[in-house]
């Protein structure tokens, strides 16, 4: 079983930030944020055609400034959210806004494709999420499988929670929940959580993971220490409501129950630099993706901690006879976590990496070159986990 | 000549000569054969010869000789025969006068035999009178005879009669004056006659008589072994008695050994006093009873040295030599004794005497068994007890000499009581105390281990403090050189070297037990077991695999954090474990393999196993230091990138001084690596890699990639060049293991550093002059950490791009000039 090769797609600009389109189902779709200083930064939309292997790309400027975080809606395609910084007066802001993508960019790019680099659509603002005692955006978090109506920022040692109304052109901030403690603190990143009715946050700060009870914006776990250096980023498993995971600068992913954060029930030490991101696939969340800043992209099989301990129950049956034997051979090995593969295609950092939301088995990683590579679960492990 | 002799009656001269013919004859011989007989010679011409031819002669003589040969021959001749005949004349008289005195004297016997047979006559009639006579004297006596014989007998029957009669009374007597012996003698002597008459009345009564008073006898026989005041020999008189009383053996071996065991268990109970930790006074009062009661133990060695004692176990008032040594004493020698009389008494006595026949040799032995097995049950029970609580490690001689005593002694039993299991039991509890031993060694040396590097701690934690508090002032490069040499030069051999002394003192404690003249070395677990699973795995390569393990755990229990244990530390740790793997380990093992001429019969752990563990070890402390080391760079760095507002910072005019402190830090790390490992090897640097390099490097590539950044018409190759530098270029693993050399282990702490600072300046926005002072700062660390690398172009590569990462982040990219930058970096 031969596995496709990596697709890989190069923007002009540095980038950081990526997202899949959440609210598409069926186009594979994958929004990246560019960095750059002197021009215009752009959205690049990228569409992947699975069966050609083709990528589609869409432009749209976001003149606001360099991106360095971008969210999308769970409900409305069109619209997401960005965190940027804006230059005024030889001072550096972090704001965070919602936008709509013009709903002509899929019509307009497709009549004209080397227009669409020169000649590109702008977003279109719908609001900002400024508050400016609260100082600067971090990132801004959709409430997941929500109607987009509820979003949470980090700026900070604040996290707020906007309500969006009149389509959201308007923001206003429900409530908030601040960070006290010594020094400067400041919320790197966040997560929230998807169970519980949606009303748990996870963020990180320096070296500590903290969750939040969303109805009382109070603490309601610390996991002090999560990692000897900063944490860079958490994931909540999709399938199994206390599990989190989480990575940073010592190079570690860890993989935690909330209801016990003495101790991390499993920890990956397979990078040799800062970790800067880490996805649970949305579907088989034994598969963990992390990208890190040593250009590497791990793919992990986590099977040991995963809702599917056991694997998937087969029944003989239904198994062709060439497979049989086969077949019954891995079903009957223990099941063990390991690294299901490195990708080794990036040159730089890899700040981010994602899954996608319409196929499981496919998932997108950028590097601070601007360079986009899709790749796909091996094809091997893939039956493995569906048979 | 016969005829002639027998008609001449001869004289004496002449029977001679006949004797002498006769004798002739009966060889065989005649008159004529004794020329023949001398000279052996058939020689017709010789004279006296028996074939002498007188023709042949003459003829002969005739032709030979002259005449008046001839002449003289004649009358020789003639002279000869003339003797001769004279000689037979003298022969013929001499026989016949024998012959004459020979019938005389048969006339006269003649008439001597006819008178001498009348008188034979006369004397058998006068016998044949005297039998007549003799049967009638005896014929009148014989009644009287058999009188007389019966006499004796009657004598002895009475005098036996006047024995029993007389025999209550005389038990009596022996009964008052003691005489048990005597008296049990005599019973003994009219028992069975007693017995036999019993029927008749008269011999009932002084049967039963004497049954009443040995019944007595008996009563106090027993009365007096019971009182047991009496001394062993008195006792095992008193058994003796008893015995021949027919008393039950059963009964008396019971009561013997419960006699003894009262006896023994007070001797137990004294040790049992001394175990238990009492106050002061009464262990005075003990000593003094112990003076007075055992003399002989006086002179013993642990007796004179009651205070090293004190010092050695803390818990009891006696050291366990002395302890033993009462034990020995008091214990096992009354024991011995108690066994000595009682085999005597029961087992080889009975055997030879008529109570073999009843098995009590086999009742008494086992009860002996039981009752030895018994009391030494509870006797080592307190040895143990007395073992376990000897817990301080100072001195082993005095538990070696100890446990060898008190083996001796059992062997003792041994050799009384063949089949007991005493002994081995005994061995059993030696061999306990010697594992015990070997675990508090281990534990001992643990300690010590952990001990010695809290001590490391201390020494490397104390200068710090000031080296801190002076770099503080601005001026802590001597002190930090200072302290990275001091306690890591002396640090490392001191620490390896106290952990081998260390090590081989123990094993010298330890080889006490295997010692020659310790008896129980004898025993095969000492000469097999203890010296392969004892002292080599489980004290010397437990020990080992625990300094592993315990490096390993500062690896993972220092935490992520970093900060609980000194770089130095760990740094150190990894070099003792890396000598461990090159000599240390297989030094020791060969050491102890030496002493205690380790016989391998069980498996044991490999030199190599053991090599590879402190392979690992040394690897992971050396990677953690390396990790630690450069996440404090790290750290330093980032706080400097991430708390300064790059944008609206001024003009550069100096490197920043958190960029000296990096370069100082990395130098005494240098150094402090130096002191322990090797340099290594390092890519043969280019000609010009001080500061030709550096401005080569800034000016020209440098200045084509600001070039290319600041070109507005593409932004497609704002990085291009970059990228292709990178497609060209090896990726760098940034936490990667590392090698033990120096350089190694510098060149990892920068790319960690390098990196970091990389990372963190792609988080921010510079301003123009942000930027210049990243210039200013990576030039200056250029100019001086290219010489701690392997590979100079790696710190190229990272400070490179740092600054291409600056100038993409900065808002206004004005590159400083290299010659404004290099002054700076020359001033600073």
């Amino acid at each position: 079983m031969e596995d496709d090769a990596p697709v890989i797609y190069g923007l002009e600009f540095q980038a950081r930030a990526l997202t899949a389109q959440t609210a598409e189902t069926d186009a594979i779709r994958f929004l990246v944020g560019t960095q750059s200083l002197k021009f215009d930064n752009q959205i690049h939309i990228i569409d992947f055609d699975d069966e050609n292997n083709i990528i589609n790309k869409n432009v749209l400027l976001h003149q606001a400034g360099e991106i360095w975080h971008i969210g999308a809606s769970p409900a409305d395609k069109a619209v997401l959210t960005t965190c940027y910084n804006k230059t005024s007066d030889s001072r550096v802001v972090s704001c965070a806004a919602v936008w709509r993508m013009p709903c002509d960019w899929e019509t307009g790019s497709n009549d004209s494709p080397d227009n669409s680099a020169h000649n590109p659509q702008t977003l279109e603002l719908l609001c900002h999420l400024d508050d400016s005692p609260h100082g600067n955006a971090a990132c801004v978090l959709w409430e997941p499988m929500g109607d987009g109506k509820r979003v949470i920022s980090l700026a900070d040692n604040h996290a707020l929670l906007w309500d969006l109304h009149e389509s959201s052109t308007q923001a206003k901030v429900s409530s908030t929940a601040t960070l006290e403690g010594k020094g400067q603190l400041k919320f790197t990143s966040g997560k929230w959580s998807p169970h519980h009715n949606c009303s748990q946050l996870a963020t990180a700060n320096d070296t500590a993971i903290r969750g939040w009870d969303l109805r009382t914006m109070s603490q309601i776990y610390c996991i002090e220490n999560a990692h000897g250096q900063l944490v860079r980023d958490l994931d909540f498993n999709p399938n199994r409501q206390y599990y989190l995971s989480s990575c940073g600068d010592d190079c570690k992913v860890k993989f935690w129950d909330v209801r016990n954060v003495q101790e991390p029930v499993k920890t990956l030490e397979e990078h040799s630099h800062w970790v800067w991101s880490v996805r649970y696939n949305h579907s088989h969340d034994q598969l963990v993706l992390t990208a890190s800043s040593d250009s590497r992209l791990i793919l992990s099989n986590m099977v040991s901690i995963s809702s599917e301990p056991f694997g998937h129950l087969v029944d003989d049956e239904e198994l062709s006879d060439g497979e049989d034997n086969h077949q019954e051979d891995k079903s009957k090995e223990p099941l063990k976590d390991s690294v299901v593969s490195t990708y080794e295609e990036h040159e730089d950092s890899v700040y981010a990496a994602e899954w996608s939301s319409a196929d499981p088995w496919l998932f997108a990683s950028l590097s601070y070159d601007g360079r986009l590579v899709i790749n796909r679960v091996p094809r091997a492990l893939k039956y493995h986990i569906l048979l | 000549m016969d005829a002639e002799a027998v008609v001449s009656e001869d004289s004496c001269p002449d029977r001679k000569r006949r004797v002498h013919g006769m004798l002739k004859l009966y060889y065989g011989l005649n008159e004529e054969g004794k020329a023949e007989e001398e000279e052996q010679s058939l020689d017709p011409c010789d004279i006296n010869g028996p074939h002498f031819d007188p023709e042949h002669f003459l003829n002969k003589l005739r032709r030979e000789c002259s005449l008046a040969e001839l002449m003289d021959q004649e009358t020789c001749m003639v002279k000869q025969i003339r003797s001769l005949d004279s000689d037979m004349q003298t022969l013929v008289y001499e026989n016949y006068n024998k012959f004459i005195s020979a019938t005389d004297t048969i006339r006269k016997m003649k008439n001597d035999f006819k008178k001498m047979e009348d008188e034979m006559d006369c004397l058998s009639a006068n016998m044949s009178a005297i039998t007549d006579f003799s049967a009638r004297i005896s014929g009148t006596l014989q009644d009287q005879h058999a009188q007389i014989t019966s006499t004796p007998g009657v004598h002895t029957l009475l005098r036996k009669l006047q024995f029993l009669f007389e025999l209550p009374a005389r038990l009596n007597k022996c009964l008052e004056m003691q005489a048990y012996a005597q008296a049990v003698r005599s019973h003994r002597l009219a028992r069975c006659v007693l017995q036999q008459y019993s029927h008749l009345p008269s011999f009932k009564g002084i049967q039963d008589d004497c049954h009443a008073i040995m019944d007595k006898l008996a009563l106090e026989l027993r009365q007096k072994f019971r009182d047991g005041g009496s001394s062993a020999k008195d006792l095992s008189e008193c058994v003796e008695l008893l015995l021949q009383l027919d008393e039950p053996a059963e009964e008396l071996c019971d009561k013997f050994l419960s006699h003894a065991r009262s006896r023994l268990e007070s001797d137990l109970q004294g040790l049992e006093a001394e175990i238990r930790p009492y106050p002061s006074a009464s262990a005075v009062k003990d000593a003094s009873v112990r003076g007075l009661s055992s003399p002989a133990s006086t002179g013993s060695p642990a007796a004179s040295s009651p205070k090293a004692s004190a010092i050695f176990s803390p818990s009891s008032n006696t050291d366990i030599l002395e302890f033993i040594d009462r034990g020995c004493n008091e214990f096992v020698s009354s024991l011995c004794l108690v066994i000595t009389s009682y085999q005597e008494l029961f087992v080889s006595h009975a055997q030879t005497g008529e109570l073999a026949s009843k098995n009590i040799p086999q009742m008494a032995n086992a009860k002996l068994h039981a009752f030895v097995d018994d009391l030494a049950a509870r006797y080592f029970s307190l040895v143990e007890r007395r073992i376990q609580e000897e817990k301080g490690v100072g001195d082993n001689s005095l538990l070696v000499r100890a446990l060898d005593r008190f083996h001796r002694r059992l062997q003792a039993v041994t050799k009384l009581l063949p089949g007991s299991s005493v002994p081995s039991k005994g061995t059993e509890i030696v061999i306990r105390a010697a594992t015990e031993r070997v675990k508090q060694y281990l534990a001992a040396l643990q300690s010590f281990y952990m001990d010695s590097l809290t001590d490391v701690r201390q020494a490397l934690a104390t200068p710090r403090l000031s080296v801190a508090s002076a770099s503080v002032g601005g001026g802590g490069g001597a002190f930090w050189e200072r302290w990275s040499e001091q306690p890591a030069r002396a640090g490392s051999p001191s620490l390896s070297a106290s952990i081998l002394n260390q090590i081989k003192s123990v094993l010298a404690s330890v080889h006490l037990f295997t010692a020659k003249d310790i008896t129980f070395s004898n025993q095969p677990y000492f000469k097999g077991e203890f010296c392969s699973q004892g002292v080599r795995e489980s004290l010397v390569v437990s020990f080992i695999k625990f300094i592993c393990q315990s490096s390993r755990q500062f690896c993972e229990s220092s935490g992520d954090k970093g900060g609980s244990t000194p770089p130095a530390l760990l740094l150190l740790l990894s070099r003792l474990c890396l000598d461990y793997e090159t000599s240390t380990i297989s030094y020791i093992l060969t050491l102890t393999d030496e002493q205690f001429l380790v016989q391998h019969h069980s498996p044991v752990t490999p030199v190599t196993t053991l090599c590879t563990e402190a392979r690992e070890a040394a690897q992971k402390l050396l990677n953690h230091y390396v990790k630690v080391q450069g996440l404090i760079i790290s750290q330093m760095l980032r706080k400097s990138v991430e708390t300064r507002d790059w944008v609206n910072t001024i003009e550069p005019r100096n490197v920043r001084a958190v960029m000296k402190r990096v370069v100082e830090d990395t130098t005494s790390i240098d150094v402090q690596v130096g002191l322990l490992y090797e340099e290594g090897v390092r890519k043969a640097h280019s000609s010009d890699s001080s500061k030709r390099t550096f401005s080569v490097y800034s000016s020209s590539r440098q200045q084509v990639r600001y070039a290319a950044s600041y070109t507005p018409s593409v932004p497609m190759d704002t990085n291009l060049l970059s990228n292709i530098h990178k497609l060209f270029s090896e990726r760098i693993d940034i936490f990667s293991s590392v090698e033990f050399n120096k350089v190694s282990v510098m060149t990892g702490i920068i790319k960690i550093s390098l990196k970091t600072f990389l990372e963190c300046v792609r988080l921010r926005t510079f301003g123009r002059y942000g930027l210049q002072q990243i210039q200013v700062d990576c030039h200056y660390l250029q100019m001086y950490l290219w010489r701690f690398v392997s590979d100079e172009n790696l710190v190229h590569f990272l400070l490179d791009e740092i600054v291409g990462s600056s100038a993409h982040r900065c808002l206004d990219p004005a590159p400083m000039e290299q010659s404004v930058i290099e002054v700076i970096c020359e001033r600073g």
